[in-house]
């Protein structure tokens, strides 16, 4: 059985990662070219981190699903990054940032991670700006920031609504650089199948080639899994159709623990659905809070249009409930107080399940000028969508699912419990506990691939001897038996010959763990849950139908084979929101709140992360726990009022 | 409300594709275009046929993926936007769609509607990057650059890399695309440093990959979803001509 050990350094917080690095050893430079590094996934994670990797000159090999590493989930994040650089004057600082994060995060991640995101914040705006990224500026010429959920001070950096897109493109142009000089191999239309393991550490991996349906090898002497969060086992949710958990799912079912995966954000600011074939919730970014109101109709019911209700008969809910923060309390916060303003019948629009999110006030205010030119293409984007024109009616918005603060369980390295194997990005755990603030997972991704990962993976590397090249991947033992495996699962996928196609079960997935494991959990229901998710997946491997060949082009399969993970790692989830029968951050257990209804931490029992080892088909899987050791900030209830 | 669509089906490069011809009925006007497409799919898949092989990923316009050519235009009748952001309440009840893929030599065709675009990716692999490594970058204010300058490079720096120029074209030139991505960094002076290195290797990729020259027809402004302007392109061309006569 696996012992977790978080390699935190001793000594003081603010010295941990300078001391660490010290501690790192290196790989001599004329060594490096002999090592060879798989990356996986080309969103800020894997793209920043293969880029420097290459520059420091190990070989690189890099996958992603898409046509083109530019085209990674990464490019949708709208609203910004952040980063302690205090420009704006207003007494941020490194340790702000790193106590907002942890505090944001309800206190259930590690201190010395969360510190050493902040220190490397300022860092990541520099690169980026020399990448020429064109962040927003002010008429002197100097970088712009915004404020966003769960701050009070202004340290969000963007590029209009489109700050994912902006930095991805300067990471990936940096990996495109590499590619130029030769040292990054890229492999698009490529999805992981499996990881090979190879005495005791990590060998490779086996990935499908999506055009031609052939199986193939790749030999690495580490492997950086960056492949995003696995928000989508919802179905519908705010990620670009090719998210998935497949990737990691194989890593954990190889030995890689599975941390915190209840940890999932629902985040408040989407556009409501619509209709029952709806394929995608769209988000529009939570910097609208800046400028928007939220309310409702104070009368339960009141099916008036909303600019012809009086400002008195609006309740505006999160004002009126924590007027320290008001719309700006984090996104937890603000679902809740949503879902609850809709269950007590306060709902708006066609459905009434939405609530409005009001600019009349802030185009009277500051012109409509300046609200477009702040917000301009994200109104565009609701009136595309919703047919409805923001400028002149409220938007209405609803929670979504749209983030995974679970994933892979990593030391302080970026390491998983399989020596050799990394996990960066959305894909781990490790820096935003329960509960994720805005414009931290741009901050995260791109930390971890251009200024952790590059010093941690030398350190493995420089502890390992390079694999000899001589032999072709798929020859050596450990590939053949891992690709007999992949070879066995495709067959039984492939051969079921049902009649329903896979959406259907993911729906019904994604609908059964939105009723009972989205914004609020329940013991009895949880349990329910657990029963009914092995009747989907039973249904599933006797009815489903996967149209084609395995071995050809086929997007039908590539998307069943997901669906067929979601259904045994949903199971994992509510198990492990089962088990954790406390409160924190996004995760609300109902038997566990406050007089007011806010979440209740239980720090005796659950001041610890949850770390679930795989133990076979069929076999309960073992939980771990590494406790969270607070040195530095003290353990206050979270509050926002 | 019902359409007839009429797919171009293909099984590869080498194989000869055709059109062929569906009927989706009881469409809601609220779904978008791929959510009807995902719905053909489904019936498809329920019949025991093979679907209809088309490329999205972010649904909201930004990824570049799901460019397709919908009655002749590529992303179809709305300016302005992508395959994924039109909804079925833009057309016409009864209607007949047709869908085919981007009509590009330099982008191969895989499956239906999908195609390769990778020759785009070797233009930037090219030149279209800052030459700076990870680590020892100066502090982000250091270099005030204007309000302005910051916002006209954003207006071109926001292409999504979606093929739409090239393929309304009737050269098939890249050149909206190569031009946004020079525009883009010879407006910061982050990029300035480079700037003729990268202009002509970037048209020299471009060359390479098989796309065509630029003629003024302003098909690819009047296609682009993100509105990039083809004054870029004279842009592009009076570098790249400074740049040949000067570098070295
Ligand atoms: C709509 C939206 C808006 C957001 N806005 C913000 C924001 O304003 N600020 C902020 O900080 N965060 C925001 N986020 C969150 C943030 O965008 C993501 O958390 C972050 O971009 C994830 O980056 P990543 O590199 O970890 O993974 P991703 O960008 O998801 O990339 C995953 C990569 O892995 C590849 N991959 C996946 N599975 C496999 C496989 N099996 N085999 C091979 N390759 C695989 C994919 O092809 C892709 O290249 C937003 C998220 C969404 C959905
Ligand atoms: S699917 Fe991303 S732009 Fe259309």
């Amino acid at each position: 059985m696996i012992t977790l050990d978080a390699k935190i350094p001793s000594g003081p917080l603010v010295d941990k990662w300078e001391n660490h690095r010290h501690d790192l050893r290196l790989v001599n430079p004329t060594n490096k070219s002999k090592y060879h590094v798989l990356v996986v996934g080309t969103g800020l994670a894997g793209s920043s981190a293969a880029a420097s990797l290459a520059e420091l000159g190990y070989n690189v090999s890099c996958f992603c699903l898409q046509d083109s590493p530019r085209r990674a989930h990464s490019i949708a994040a709208q609203g910004g990054i952040n980063a302690a650089k205090n420009y704006a004057n207003d007494n941020d600082s490194i340790y702000r940032l790193f106590y907002d994060t942890i505090k944001g995060g309800d206190f259930r991640s590690r201190e010395a991670n969360v510190y050493r995101l902040a220190q490397v914040s300022g860092h990541i705006i520099d690169q980026c700006v020399a990448q020429g990224v064109p962040f927003a500026r002010d008429y002197g010429g100097a970088l712009e920031t915004r404020s966003f959920g769960g701050a009070q001070v202004s340290r969000t950096f963007y590029a209009r609504g489109q700050t994912g897109q902006q930095l991805l493109i300067g990471a990936y142009s940096a990996l495109m650089r590499q590619v130029h000089l030769g040292k990054i191999k890229l492999f698009p239309r490529r999805e992981m199948l499996d990881l090979v393991v190879e005495d005791g550490r990590v060998g490779g991996i086996v990935v499908r080639n999506m055009i031609t349906g052939q199986m193939e090898s790749y030999a690495g002497d580490a492997v950086i899994l960056a492949t995003g969060g696995y928000t989508n086992v919802f179905d519908l949710s705010t990620n670009a159709q090719a998210s998935n958990v497949s990737a990691l799912w194989a890593a954990y079912k190889r030995g890689a623990c599975f941390a915190n995966p209840c940890y999932t954000q629902i985040h408040p600011t989407c556009i409501p659905r619509s209709g029952s074939h709806q394929s995608k919730l769209v988000l529009m970014s939570e910097s609208l809070r800046n400028d928007g109101r939220i309310w409702v109709p104070r009368k339960a019911g009141d099916k008036r249009p909303p600019n012809t209700i009086p400002g008195e008969e609006r309740f505006y809910y999160l004002e009126e409930k924590y007027p320290a923060f008001g719309n700006l309390v984090p996104r937890d916060v603000a679902s809740r107080n949503a879902k609850v303003m809709v269950d007590q019948g306060h709902g708006v629009g066609p459905s009434g399940v939405s609530v409005y999110l009001d600019f009349a006030e802030a185009i009277a205010r500051q012109g409509e000028g300046v609200i477009r030119e702040k917000y301009g293409n994200l109104f565009e984007m609701y009136q595309r969508i919703t047919a409805e024109n923001p400028y002149e009616q409220p938007m209405r918005i609803y929670p979504a699912p749209h983030y995974a603060m679970g994933g892979l369980w990593v030391d302080y390295n970026l390491m998983t419990t399989i020596p050799g194997l990394f996990a960066l990005g959305e894909a781990n755990f490790s820096d935003h506990g329960a509960n994720r603030l805005g414009a931290s997972a741009l901050m995260q991704g791109l930390a971890d691939g251009y200024f952790i990962s590059p010093y941690t993976v030398s350190g493995y590397l420089a502890g390992v001897k390079p694999k000899a090249k001589k032999t072709v991947a798929a020859d050596l033992p450990a590939f053949q038996e891992t690709l007999a495996a992949v070879r066995q699962r495709t067959e039984k996928l492939t051969s079921v010959n049902g009649h329903t196609p896979a959406n259907e079960f993911h729906r019904e997935l994604g609908q059964l763990l939105w009723d009972h494991c989205g914004m609020s959990r329940e013991e009895a229901s949880l349990q329910e849950t657990l029963r009914k998710i092995p009747e989907i997946r039973e249904r599933f491997w006797k009815n489903v139908r996967v149209p084609g060949a395995a071995a050809d082009f086929n997007q039908a399969y590539d998307y069943a084979r997901r669906v067929a993970d979601y259904l045994e790692f949903s199971e994992l989830l509510v198990k492990d929101a089962l088990e954790r029968r406390e409160s924190c951050g996004c995760h609300l257990r109902v038997e566990s709140q406050t007089a007011e209804g806010e979440a209740k931490r239980d720090d005796d029992h659950f001041r610890h992360v949850a770390a679930w080892e795989y133990q076979g088909e069929g076999k309960a899987p073992v939980r771990h726990q590494e406790p969270l050791e607070f040195e530095t900030v003290h353990l206050a209830a979270r509050s926002y009022k | 409300m019902n359409f007839t669509l009429r797919v171009w089906r293909q099984k590869d490069n080498a194989s000869p594709g055709a059109l062929a011809e569906y009927k989706v009925q009881d469409i809601t006007p609220d779904i978008s275009f791929l959510e009807m497409l995902d719905l053909l799919n489904h019936d498809l898949i329920s019949r025991g046929e093979v679907p209809v092989a088309f490329d999205s990923d972010c649904r909201e316009g930004i990824c570049g993926t799901c460019c397709i050519v919908i009655n002749g235009r590529p992303h179809g009748h709305e300016h302005g936007g992508t395959v994924c952001q039109l909804h079925m309440r833009s057309f016409q009840d009864g209607a007949v769609i047709t869908i085919e893929p981007l009509r590009v030599r330099s982008f191969p065709i895989i499956r239906d509607l999908v195609v390769d675009r990778s020759s785009l990716d070797s233009i930037i692999a090219a030149g279209g990057y800052v030459s700076v490594k990870t680590g020892g970058a100066p502090d982000a204010n250091a270099i005030p650059i204007s309000k302005e300058d910051a916002e006209k490079a954003m207006d071109t720096a926001q292409c999504i890399g979606c093929g739409a120029c090239a393929a309304a074209c009737k050269n098939a030139a890249a050149m909206l695309f190569v031009s946004a991505k020079v525009a883009h960094l010879s407006r910061l002076p982050q990029g300035r440093v480079e700037w003729k290195r990268r202009v002509l290797d970037m048209v020299t990729a471009m060359d390479q990959a098989g796309f065509g020259n630029c003629s003024n027809e302003a098909e690819c402004e009047a296609t682009c979803p993100k509105e990039i302007k083809m004054g870029n392109i004279a842009g592009m061309n009076s570098q790249f001509l400074r740049a040949a006569l000067t570098h070295r």
